[in-house]
């Protein structure tokens, strides 16, 4: 998902983005862990610097453009922030592992999975949410392809599309069809909508090229 | 209104909303995120709640202690579901489950209950028949003819050991639903196939009034077969927000909890032996099948796969078949059951018997349609011949292993069957006197489409667009309709809505008819106004029609299709399709790659070409990730699933599917037929097809879905998975 571009990458692997906080929020409830494979990397991982909690802390989120603010557990993922905290329900909670993408949001107009960003650690950032993007009953040039073009069954994948294929074309203003299915690889559809959103996404990236550039 | 009314299409050239391709009604509110799934749902006060579930495959529970977790402050309830003495039979089952102000807080609490388990033997695994012991049940033979004398007698016999894993429905949207329980009232958003017969089904589990439960679901992420009932999700949900005073639960299940118990398809393995001529003809086969779907055994393929019709079967038959009962989670209905696995192992013997013979599948496939049910034998005739035109089979195929290189090429065929038929459904049509015109029925649309094709059929029928009509569907205030299950919407609901709505415009043309100076039966609905046949200047437009209905203010009228005697006038069931998969075959690293996949499918009248195109390709993009990707990992020593998730538990991404070319038949004798489901019918075939194309390129068998390189690679050095 993280582009190779993406000034934060460096800055999430060594830093205050902590995989062992991560699991350790994630806590008993959470039997998918049970194979050993993320404790052990979790062992692998360095400690954190700083601290916060154990209790709720208020933070402040920057949000399509507007600071928002809340009181969460250290340990709450973006994405249960924004469902569960902000009724910002666009992006979904499908895996809650960073595998299938349904909760992508963008993060300084990068692609990230919010099921993998605690919310605490995503202060200070500029994140957008699929309803953000468009202005009430409007719809985003990338959202009008995907209609356009079937891209969609149950939809519940459909918002976690949209959001990565806004983040690559921002970066690939001119993908063809291979870009297109290496650039989306990090989401993932039940129903098989594929046929739809590879011509959903080359549509997008020609109307955000007439519309010039204005990609939100 | 006349006495029979016609209900039947317009025919094909006549029609001006049905056959074309509009745009799914509810795509910007899914492509917005605006569209709102019961597990988004947060209204006031609304409590999280959160399963604990049981980490052993087999064990009985000596006790569960939740007085720790009841002290943890923000905890509103919590509910035992596997109190002491409970014997588990699946890893994943439900023992208590804890509602919570914050999903945190719950999880906590989850955390904080003590179980003790006596851990019991277990059976996790079902792939070697011979390690089941006593888990292993007779399950059923079948014998036709004189088998052993046909092998002997037969030019050519093949014999081959195939198999098809347990796989699990995924869905996107997990199971679970968010309940109100107030008093006497039940409030439910589920994520449900079933709005209508939702609300009854958990009253009885409640024991409360089915009146008093109200069931709203606008959108649904995923069902796929797994989601019917209420489940006990449903109940203990409910039990949790009666326990918190009445406040709303949202309890849907983790994906661990998801993959492990709620939802999977049956296993299916097989040593099949054919026999026949040198032309190809099959006049012998034997089969020893052996499946779970879980504790209760359960999946049981129909052997032979549609050559196998009752008046003119193959003459020579022996079928085995055993149920292995396994603690694993229990099956459920999984998009055409039995039938993806019955057309793997039907597919796959009969093309390692043309191998034999040394003989072009395509030709004996089609050499052995004598055996499959006469009403289709012309249908998959020229599915055949359409499948290998369009992906070049005469060019592109060859003898197995005769490709070269390292990375080979293969083409291999599927064939399916499927029943559709129309559910029961009822519709209701109300034409108001401004004009407006409301469509209430009490279905579900899981993303096929529904809401787009109820409203065509209506636009269609009243002669109007299709934005003058309000269609209500999601509650079970609404008039019933059926689950939404066996491809039998898109025929229950076409054919309530097209009733309802000649039975409304009969009544209009009623009202209207006095002021056109004509009788009723002279009048038709087009171009939104109500004209006299033959005289289009002799019109009243729409809004002015509704005018005359008078006092009532309204007409209301109904259309019901009834499944056990279905609007054959406008519906059918039955259907085929043939489907090629064309892979290449890394033969160092085993991978399997689709280079291009056909899909030929008939179905009938097609309401919306668009939506109908997505389902098929849906349906095989589904198929390729169960083809090459989709397995259930259960460990044998812990009895645990090692894939409980969507990192190991792979499903096919953007870039892994390859080129696919969809063929909808639309003849005009299929047209004539009706409308018939496509939710199932183009899901079978593909397991099939991809097999056979990779023993194809490789020049061997390879028995074991999917086509992994482990697979590919085992084949390939002579061992058996």
């Amino acid at each position: 998902m993280r582009s190779k571009k993406d000034p934060d990458r460096s800055r999430q692997a060594k830093g205050n983005f902590s995989r062992r906080g991560f699991i350790r929020g994630v806590g008993i409830g959470g039997g998918a862990l049970g194979t050993g494979l993320l404790e052990n990397a979790a062992e692998a991982a360095p400690a954190t610097a700083a601290s916060a909690g154990p209790g709720p802390v208020p933070i402040t989120l920057n949000i399509n453009g507007k600071p928002v603010n809340l009181t969460v557990e250290p340990r709450v993922t973006l994405l249960d922030a924004l469902r569960n905290r902000l009724d910002l329900t666009g992006a979904k909670r499908v895996c809650d592992r960073g595998t299938c993408g349904a909760c992508t949001v963008l993060m300084n107009g990068k692609s990230v999975y919010s099921c993998s960003v605690l919310a605490i650690d995503a202060q200070g950032k500029a994140i957008e949410t699929i309803e953000g993007i468009a202005e009430p009953g409007k719809l985003h040039p990338v959202s009008a392809a995907f209609w356009n073009h079937d891209a969609q069954q149950c939809g519940y994948c459909t918002p976690g599309f949209v959001m990565a294929a806004k983040g690559f074309l921002a970066e690939h203003p001119n993908p063809n069809l291979e870009d297109v299915e290496h650039g989306l690889g990090g989401n993932l559809c039940r129903c098989g909508t594929y046929m739809g959103v590879r011509q959903a996404v080359l549509e997008a990236a020609r109307t955000l090229k007439t519309q010039g550039g204005k990609n939100g | 209104m006349a006495n029979t009314p016609d209900y039947s299409w317009p025919p094909m050239e006549a029609r001006k909303v049905i056959g074309q391709s509009p745009k799914r009604l509810d795509g910007p509110a899914k492509a917005s995120g605006r569209a709102r799934y019961s597990s988004d749902l947060n209204p006031k006060d609304l409590l999280f709640g959160v399963y604990l579930t049981c980490p052993h495959a087999h064990a009985r529970v000596t006790s569960v202690d939740t007085s720790a977790a009841e002290k943890i402050q923000g905890v509103t309830a919590v509910h035992v579901v596997s109190p002491a003495g409970t014997e588990i039979q699946w890893q994943g089952t439900e023992v208590a489950a804890v509602a919570a102000v914050t999903e945190e807080i719950a999880r906590d609490a989850v955390g904080a209950i003590k179980v003790v388990y006596e851990v019991l033997p277990h059976l996790v695994k079902e792939e070697d028949v011979a390690q089941a012991g006593a888990r292993a049940k007779a399950a059923g033979e079948i014998l036709k003819g004189d088998p052993a004398a046909a092998f002997q007698q037969a030019a050519v016999v093949s014999e081959g050991h195939y198999g098809i894993p347990v796989i699990t429905h995924c869905c996107l949207e997990p199971h679970g639903q968010t309940i109100q329980w107030q008093g006497d009232s039940v409030w439910a958003w589920p994520s449900t196939q079933d709005v209508t017969h939702y609300a009854g089904q958990l009253g009885q589990n409640l024991k409360v009034p089915a009146a008093n439960v109200k069931v709203k679901m606008d959108y649904i992420g995923g069902g796929f077969g797994s989601k019917f009932s209420p489940d006990s999700w449903g109940e203990v949900c409910a039990r949790l927000s009666q326990k918190s005073g009445g406040r709303p639960v949202r309890l849907f299940l983790d994906r661990a909890t998801e993959q492990r118990i709620a939802g999977n398809r049956p296993s299916a393995y097989a040593d099949i032996k054919i026999g026949g001529g040198k032309d190809g003809t099959i006049t012998a086969w034997e089969s020893h099948s052996w499946a779970t779907g879980g504790f209760t055994g359960g999946g049981s393929p129909p052997l032979p796969y549609i050559l196998d019709d009752s008046n003119h079967p193959i003459p020579n038959k022996r079928l085995v078949h055993t149920a292995i009962s396994t603690n694993t989670g229990p099956f459920r209905a999984w998009r055409a059951p039995n039938n993806q696995q019955a057309a793997y192992l039907t597919c796959s013997a009969v093309e390692d018997f043309a191998a034999k013979a040394g003989l072009d599948p395509l030709g004996v496939f089609k050499l052995n349609l004598q055996y499959a049910p006469k009403v289709r034998q012309d249908l998959y005739g020229y599915q055949f011949d359409k499948a290998a035109e369009l992906s070049e089979w005469k060019k592109l195929w060859k003898l197995r292993g005769q490709s070269a290189g390292p990375v080979k090429r293969g083409l291999g065929l599927g064939f399916s069957a499927w029943g559709g038929g129309g559910h029961t459904s009822q519709c209701n049509v109300t034409l108001h006197a401004d004009g407006s015109v409301q469509v209430d029925i009490g279905t579900q649309d899981l993303g096929t489409g529904t809401r787009t094709i109820i409203t065509q059929v209506a636009a269609e029928t009243l002669g109007l667009p299709m934005a003058a009509i309000k269609l209500t569907i999601g509650s079970n205030d609404l008039p019933p309709d059926n689950a939404s299950g066996g491809s039998t919407t898109v025929g229950g609901v076409s054919a309530s809505t097209r009733k309802a709505a000649v039975n409304a415009l009969a009544k209009l043309f009623d009202a209207a008819a006095p002021a056109l100076g004509a009788t009723a039966d002279q009048l038709e609905a087009a171009n939104g106004q109500i004209r006299v046949k033959g005289s289009p200047s002799k019109s009243l437009t729409w809004t002015a029609a509704c005018k005359k209905i008078g006092a009532a203010g309204k007409i209301a009228e109904t259309g019901i299709n009834d499944q056990r005697n279905p609007s054959r006038e406008l519906i059918s069931s039955g259907t085929g399709g043939v489907q090629v998969a064309d892979v290449s075959v890394d033969i160092e690293t085993g991978i399997v790659k689709i280079n291009r996949y056909v899909a030929v499918q008939d179905c009938g009248l097609i309401i919306n070409p668009r939506l109908a195109e997505s389902q098929v390709y849906g349906a095989v993009i589904m198929g390729i990730s169960t083809a090459l990707f989709e397995r259930r990992f259960m460990d044998a020593a812990t009895g645990a699933m090692l894939n409980a998730d969507m990192e190991f538990y792979k499903l096919a991404g953007i870039g892994d599917i390859g080129e696919i070319k969809v063929y909808m038949d639309i003849r005009p004798e299929n047209d004539k037929r009706g409308v018939i489901g496509l939710g199932e019918p183009p899901a079978i075939a593909i397991c099939a097809a991809v097999g056979n194309a990779v023993a194809n390129a490789i020049g061997v068998r390879v028995p074991h879905i999917p086509m992994t390189p482990d697979h590919v690679l085992d084949a390939l050095e002579g061992r058996n998975a």
